[in-house]
């Protein structure tokens, strides 16, 4: 299960097993999409599915996610998505208001991020052989003019800026299942991040080094990958990363880190110290983007490794999360 | 956030940690056990060590619930619960703790209807709304749970509930305190006693640690302030020559306990002759188990229970680290075959264990050292 859970495992996984069976030696940076040249047109690709339980949780649902997890993947490739085509796998006896629900939802957000959803395939599985719905998404962009991202490019003085608080849709999923007897008052932050993407590409396009949406394993984990690639030390100003009250209690309640919680719509990127301003105003300019921050940098030291400073004075080394997160109860 | 962050005020902080500066003495090294895996974790999260002088050394005790519970334990519990009528449910710390034949995580990837839950009487539900399965609970914990057990096996009794019951591993701190304090090699000045299990047990019962053993013992919060101060409350006793009992956590800890919680607990559990802990062996008197007017709901007697009992692997020294006669990084196999993602002890499992907070916040710190002079 761990291998699923986005952090070392399944990195694990891809790197031990996918990548040199069907890419062979290329050893090209992971990222969020590949980007191709096909007939001398540049397009990105990119594919993802969508296993979530609850279905429908406060502030959206799996229909939703399916959409603006593909254009959030495109996005932080530098590319806008164009077209996305669907597959779902229903498990037998699901209620038709279900499906109409998270195809509207579906039709709702493709919309909003302003992708077209160009084809589909549906398969039936029997009852008990799926949870209900998986949905999985694969979605083809145009590279946005000037933004050429990589690992590589990164230096030390970059500055780290995030689009807004963290944690909020992994918390409001894990109180979404009800098993915690736990409330808050928060949503998730399903969003498509584009418009953020867009917004520092105008100002700042040829400073932005590398850009990520961190989903599961949270901050975190996106860090660790981009220190690992990179070769450089990421540091972290725990004081200075957002996040909303109602997350911090319920990590404080369950022992966990918002480091380590899942975003849906936040945009993380490492932007070339003299334009951070910029690329800030920029963040903050947009819809839902007020609380963007810079909330770190990158230094030579401690190579390969993420250190997160404490408001005392005090450092801790910040890992990738190893399998899901599990509350402490004891 | 309330009752948060008033005690991690950045200027409060440095304050203190310029208090213990003062009061410690150059010229002596000071050994404090923090007798709690909260408190470890504690220290290595808000980085508390990078602000304490060199001369103050912080030792890990053996409070830390998954840890020293012993492999054939897990084992015992999984083996019930490979009959597919049961559903085996216990708290998320257990999840990924390993058992000879893995974790129970990985049997429920494998098939067995091991279920997450967040209290006792969750459980309870989950056997109300599963009537045909039988839901057993692996209770786990010092005195901090043992009181929820209590109540939820007095639920069971009152509602005449036939599909539930418990497999009970609670234990005991004082004994596991005394196992340390008997340890040949193990020179202690002091303890920052535990915060959770004394808001139930009160300060009384660690008087003879002050009084025969003539050490204080200072029961502290769990915020970097709290903790800072109980250093300084346990420099002020050393430093006037004294071995008292103090509460710095007198905001949650009662003096004298919780009674309604130490009655229930009475009620329900007696004394174990004597438990298996891991790495500080059988200790008589430590540990917990129902009462004949609870046998009912009494996993261990329900159940044909094999009693398995596994060594921890040879090269493995958790019980040296549990102990705090090694530092986690000291033990053959720490970051090498043992890390959080293939844990060979519990101590790598828990966030509470010694071994997994070290190795997540600690550890390539250690082998980056340059790093901390790039950050200051």
């Amino acid at each position: 299960m761990a291998h699923g859970a986005g952090g070392t495992a399944s990195r694990r996984l891809i790197e031990g097993l996918f990548a040199p069976l069907l890419y062979g030696a290329s050893s090209e940076p992971l990222g969020d999409a590949a980007h191709l040249v096909v007939n001398g047109a540049r397009i990105a690709i990119t594919t993802d599915s969508f296993v979530v339980k609850p279905l429908r949780f406060p502030g959206g649902s799996i229909g939703e996610l399916a959409v603006n997890g593909t254009v959030n993947d495109l996005a932080v490739s530098g590319a806008k998505a164009e077209a996305l085509v669907v597959t779902f796998v229903l498990e037998a006896g699901l209620p038709t208001e279900i499906l109409q629900a998270e195809i509207q939802a579906m039709g709702e957000a493709a919309r909003e991020a302003g992708v077209r959803i160009a084809g589909g395939d549906t398969k039936v599985v029997e009852h008990g052989k799926a949870d209900s719905m998986y949905i999985s998404t694969t979605g083809i962009g145009a590279p946005i003019p000037g933004v050429e991202i990589s690992p590589a490019s990164v230096r030390p003085g970059d500055k780290i800026l995030i689009s807004g608080p963290i944690g909020d849709h992994g918390i409001t999923i894990l109180l979404a299942r009800g098993e915690l007897d736990l409330e808050a008052d928060l949503c998730s932050d399903t969003r498509s991040v584009l418009p953020f993407v867009a917004g520092m590409a105008r100002c700042a396009a040829p400073s932005i080094r590398w850009m990520r949406d961190p989903t599961r394993g949270g901050v975190a984990t996106s860090l660790n990958e981009l220190a690992r690639d990179c070769g450089l030390g990421v540091i972290l100003h725990e004081h200075a990363v957002p996040v909303r009250d109602g997350v911090r209690g319920a990590c404080e309640l369950l022992g966990l880190d918002p480091l380590h919680i899942a975003n849906e719509g936040q945009l993380l990127a490492v932007v070339a110290a003299e334009a951070a301003d910029r690329a800030l105003e920029a963040l903050r300019g947009v819809a839902g983007g007020e609380e963007s921050r810079i909330i770190g940098e990158i230094r030579e030291q401690p190579a390969g490794a993420v250190l997160v400073t404490t408001q005392y004075g005090g450092t801790r080394i910040v890992d990738m999360l190893v399998g899901d997160p599990l509350p402490r109860i004891c | 956030m309330k009752y948060v962050d008033e005690f991690r005020e950045p200027e409060l902080i440095k304050k203190t940690a310029e208090e213990i500066r003062r009061l410690a003495d150059p010229n002596r090294h000071y050994r404090l056990m923090e007798v709690c895996g909260g408190h470890t974790h504690a220290i290595y999260r808000f980085g508390l060590k990078d602000i304490l002088p060199a001369n103050i050394e912080l030792i890990h005790g053996p409070g830390c619930p998954v840890c020293v519970l012993p492999m054939g334990r897990i084992d015992d519990g999984l083996s019930i619960a490979k009959n597919p009528d049961v559903i085996f449910a216990a708290f998320g710390d257990m999840m990924r703790v390993p058992g000879a034949d893995g974790s129970p995580l990985e049997h429920k990837a494998r098939g067995m209807d091991v279920r997450i839950v967040y209290s006792p009487s969750d459980a309870i539900k989950l056997a109300k709304t599963n009537p045909k399965k039988h839901v057993m609970f692996f209770a786990i914990g010092f005195e901090t749970t043992a009181p929820s057990t209590s109540l939820t096996l007095q639920r069971a009794q009152r509602e005449s509930l036939r599909n539930f019951s418990v497999f009970c591993n609670h234990v005991t701190i004082i004994p596991a305190i005394r196992a340390i304090l008997d340890s040949p090699d193990m020179r202690l000045d002091g303890f920052i006693g535990p915060g959770h299990v004394s808001t139930v047990i009160g300060c009384r019962p660690y008087e003879w640690i002050a009084q025969n053993e003539n050490k204080p013992i200072v029961v502290s919060g769990f915020e970097p302030l709290d903790m800072l101060q109980s250093i300084v409350m346990l420099l002020r006793q050393l430093r006037a020559g004294e071995a008292r009992v103090e509460n710095q956590y007198t905001r949650v800890v009662p003096w004298e306990g919780n009674g309604a919680a130490l009655r229930a607990m009475v009620d329900v559990f007696e004394l174990r002759p004597y438990f298996e802990w891991r790495g500080l062996g059988f200790i008589s008197q430590s540990a917990l188990r129902l009462r004949e007017q609870y046998a009912e709901w009494d996993a261990e007697r329900k159940f044909d229970v094999p009693g398995i009992r596994v060594t921890d692997p040879k090269a493995a020294q958790c019980g040296e680290v549990l102990k705090g006669v090694l530092k986690p990084a000291q033990c053959k196999l720490f970051g090498k075959e043992c890390t959080p993602e293939h844990p060979i002890g519990a101590l790598m499992v828990s966030s509470e264990g010694s071994c997994a907070a070290y190795y997540n916040y600690e550890h390539r710190k250690a082998v980056l050292a340059s790093s901390l002079s790039v950050v200051a």
